[in-house]
């Protein structure tokens, strides 16, 4: 198998489903999960919220946000499921393994370049808590520059 | 008053990418000047997440459409993965497609 993927679950249970509802969509959720061998990074749950348009007459509802690592079968019969639960109102299953990982590695390139730049200027790699962002906001440099340029 | 920004004038590369498009040039009336620089690049967020209003509201106007990127100055590369995370936090009904 390759390697798992990880996925974020969101969905919007009813507002007329009380909180034994909920987990009880939650542990089916969790034995899906088991039973296709992934696992259930985090769990959150939103509580009620309210809609920003209505969705079948509904103008709130319980969001449950869960974190799952797993192969792509299991995503499917998840999905799968929760299509066909009435309970649900609305879900949506999104693939992060490769963004949060593309975010990760930008974060650690901009790291090392500033880094690099602050000991070209003679500076410790990191810099000090409050320093820099503040100074460079706009002057009107840029006006001079366009009449050197003319 | 010019709002000539974003790297024109230097000379550089890159410099006369964004002639051509409307380039906010001299504005009539007290138009206070836009600050163009990408929000995301200034505050260094890598990921947009789509399930953070907060971040997502100040591209979404009133009406509910996403504001261009000549209006906020967003770059390509953040207002392309804006607008993903905005279309699916419209999904689930974070934020409204449209508003009357």
């Amino acid at each position: 198998m390759s390697t798992p993927r990880q996925y974020e679950l969101v969905y919007i249970v009813t507002p007329e489903a009380s909180e034994q509802e909920v987990s009880d969509l939650h542990s089916q959720i969790e034995q899906i999960i088991q039973r296709y061998n992934g696992t259930l990074d985090k769990t959150e749950n939103w509580g009620r919220r309210k809609l920003a348009y209505e969705i079948g007459h509904h103008r709130e509802g319980t969001y449950v946000v869960e974190t799952i690592s797993g192969s792509g079968e299991l995503v499917k019969e998840i999905d799968r499921r929760l299509r066909v639960t009435d309970q649900v109102i609305r879900h949506l299953v999104v693939r992060v393994d490769e963004a949060l990982r593309v975010a990760d590695r930008t974060r650690v390139a901009r790291r090392a370049s500033q880094a690099r730049r602050r000991v070209a200027r003679g500076l410790p790699p990191e810099p000090a808590p409050g320093e820099g962002r503040g100074g460079e906001t706009d002057q009107d440099d840029d006006r001079g520059e366009m009449e050197v340029q003319r | 008053m010019s709002d000539e920004r974003g790297g024109r004038g230097r000379g550089g590369r890159g410099g006369d990418r964004d002639k051509g498009k409307g380039g906010d040039g001299p504005r009539r009336g007290g138009f206070f000047r836009r600050r163009r620089v990408c929000r995301f690049c200034a505050e260094k967020i890598d990921y947009i997440n789509y399930k953070d209003v907060r971040m997502l509201a100040p591209f979404v106007p009133e009406r509910g459409k996403i504001q261009p990127r000549r209006i906020s100055g967003t770059c390509a590369m953040h207002q392309r993965k804006l607008q993903t995370a905005i279309k699916r936090a419209r999904q689930l009904a974070l934020i409204p497609y449209v508003t009357e």
